[in-house]
């Protein structure tokens, strides 16, 4: 192979305790690989260990079984070449929208100079220059959630890792979003796994989707996407892409991992 | 069209404005309006007779000797002519050193406390224990170890006033969002730095409002000790205002009590709503 994988999991498995010391098995057995510059969405019913597997990459959550590596290393704890992009945005509320994005830069102890400049950088990216010195609660959602981009976006990192980042946006602001996330992926070659609960968010996203069962969790389905970028939702290709994907999702719902074991590769 | 409908109403109603500053000023004044009436009653109780003076001091006789505790001539062994501001200044400074050493050790604890699992095995049970100890029990113990000495009053402010800072600020702590410290982390705060970057701005809202209850029951424990445990101050001349019946000056002596608290609180609340600049609009006014 001449691109190795960014990411590779094997037989990766993820058990944990519940409330009760219950053992519950959130996905087991799933191998993966994704190269560099995909950008993976997943989708899955809930509880199906899609955030949890996010999660794992992330550093967040350990794994109980398997072996999952970024760029040949295995993960030890979270780290900022893996940005993680949180549906509930996580900004810092005690600091101003400029601070956010410095708190990356900062933590390297970046010179003020460099530092400065690749803020007002970003702060142009995502179009918020005007409100940079204005904090999170004095934000729209929309204008959080950029800024939880550009507060990750600023660290250079090769992985982007979005957990339901567009699900609480209203229709009109989570459309420019995916527009401008879709971009900005492109334009900066990031490796993107990007979870979801909806079918056309995935399908205008992805250039591959990940279908997964019920929990415990396993791929059921994985799923190509051919279509040129940016993607017009209205076209019939893309209709039929999204009629496709929503078929196998309803057949994944109904499955578990104990039920299938080889994905549909499409 | 219902844009339509409601547009000439619009252009019926009063312009929408902004609130005039006017009414704020209004809004402050009214809050006299029932001190005042309850200043009045009280005048109008003791003039007419509806009380026993005896029983209660007029308010004209609790100004009086209240003007004669601040401004009168200092004698000596007349505890109650010209020592208010003294006495005042006493209870102020025994506060402050009580008060200050409890915010510090109660802040600091309690932040180690609310997010290191050891430090809060290890120092729960203890700390449940010596709560639930009501502080004025601690006097006698204190007076005997320290003597009649400032050290008496202000240990005491201090332990008192520990333990409700470092319970609430332990409680703030313990409840940082889960996803502001995976935050931090990600973008590469190691784990040693998060009580700093993370737990102690988010509980910082906490710690203030643990700092006003320390604060507060930092006045309670001032008047004990200095009834019980110290010479000078505002509690002492309280209890030897009691002793010669003297009605008027314990009038006089709670209200300057009370007006210190309430000075002393709106202080640290000016503190907190600089500090928390962030916060503001999350949690009303």
């Amino acid at each position: 192979m001449s691109d190795p994988s960014i990411i590779s999991c094997d037989r990766l498995g993820k058990t944990y305790l519940d409330n009760s010391g219950r053992e519950v098995v959130a996905f087991e057995d799933i191998s993966l690989e994704i190269a560099r510059g995909d950008f993976v969405t997943v989708i899955g019913p809930s509880g199906c260990g899609k955030t949890s597997l996010l999660f794992m990459l992330a550093g967040f959550e350990s794994k109980t079984s398997g072996a999952m590596l970024i760029e040949g290393e295995p993960i030890k704890g979270p780290g900022a070449d893996r940005a993680v992009v949180f549906q509930e945005y996580a900004l810092f509320p005690w600091l101003n929208l400029r601070r956010n994005i410095e708190y990356g830069p900062r933590e390297k102890a970046m010179p003020r100079d460099e530092m400065r400049r690749k803020v007002d950088e970003m702060l142009d990216v995502v179009g918020l220059a005007s409100a940079a010195e204005r904090y999170p609660h004095e934000l729209s959602a929309g204008m959080r959630q950029r800024a939880a981009l550009a507060r990750v976006l600023v660290n250079e990192p090769k992985i982007l890792l979005m957990d339901e980042p567009f699900a609480a946006l209203d229709a009109q602001t989570r459309l420019s979003l995916q527009r401008e996330l879709s971009r900005l992926s492109q334009e900066l070659a990031l490796t993107v796994m990007f979870i979801t609960h909806s079918v056309e968010e995935a399908v205008l996203l992805g250039d591959r989707i990940l279908v997964m069962t019920a929990r415990p969790g396993q791929i059921y389905a994985d799923v190509a996407v051919n279509l040129p970028k940016p993607r017009d939702p209205t076209a019939h290709e893309f209709s039929d892409r999204r009629r496709d994907v929503e078929d196998l999702l309803k057949r994944a719902s109904a499955q578990t991992g104990e039920t299938i074991s080889i994905p549909i590769i499409v | 069209m219902a844009a339509a409908e409601s547009a000439p109403e619009r252009t019926d109603a009063r312009p929408l404005k902004v609130r005039p500053p006017a009414r704020k000023a209004a809004r402050f004044w009214r809050g006299f309006i029932v001190p005042a009436a309850a200043l009045l009653v009280w005048q109008l109780a003791t003039s007419l007779g509806w009380v026993a003076t005896a029983s209660i001091p007029s308010p004209v006789s609790v100004v009086e000797s209240w003007y004669e505790w601040v401004f009168g001539p200092v004698i000596p062994l007349a505890w109650y002519s010209g020592t208010w501001t003294a006495y005042a200044l006493l209870s102020i400074r025994r506060v402050a050193a009580g008060f200050a050493i409890a915010a510090a050790l109660g802040s600091s604890f309690g932040l180690l406390l609310g997010w290191y699992a050891l430090v809060s095995d290890l120092f729960d049970g203890v700390i449940n224990f010596l709560r639930a100890i009501p502080t004025t029990a601690w006097v006698p113990f204190v007076v005997f170890f320290f003597g009649i000495h400032e050290a008496a009053a202000i240990s005491l402010i201090a332990f008192g006033a520990f333990f409700p800072i470092v319970t609430n600020i332990a409680a703030g702590a313990r409840q940082t969002p889960r996803t502001l410290v995976r935050a931090a982390r990600m973008l590469g705060t190691p784990p040693h730095k998060l009580l700093w970057r993370v737990v102690l701005p988010c509980a910082l809202p906490t710690v203030f409002a643990a700092l006003r209850i320390g604060l507060g029951l930092s006045w309670v424990l001032v008047i004990v000790a200095e009834m019980l445990a110290v010479q000078g101050g505002l509690g002492y001349a309280l209890w030897a205002a009691y002793q010669v019946n003297r009605l008027d000056l314990i009038v006089a002596a709670i209200i300057s009590v009370g007006l210190l608290g309430l000075v002393s609180d709106w202080a640290l609340v000016q503190l907190a709503a600089v500090s928390l600049r962030w916060q503001r609009g999350l949690v009303g006014q």
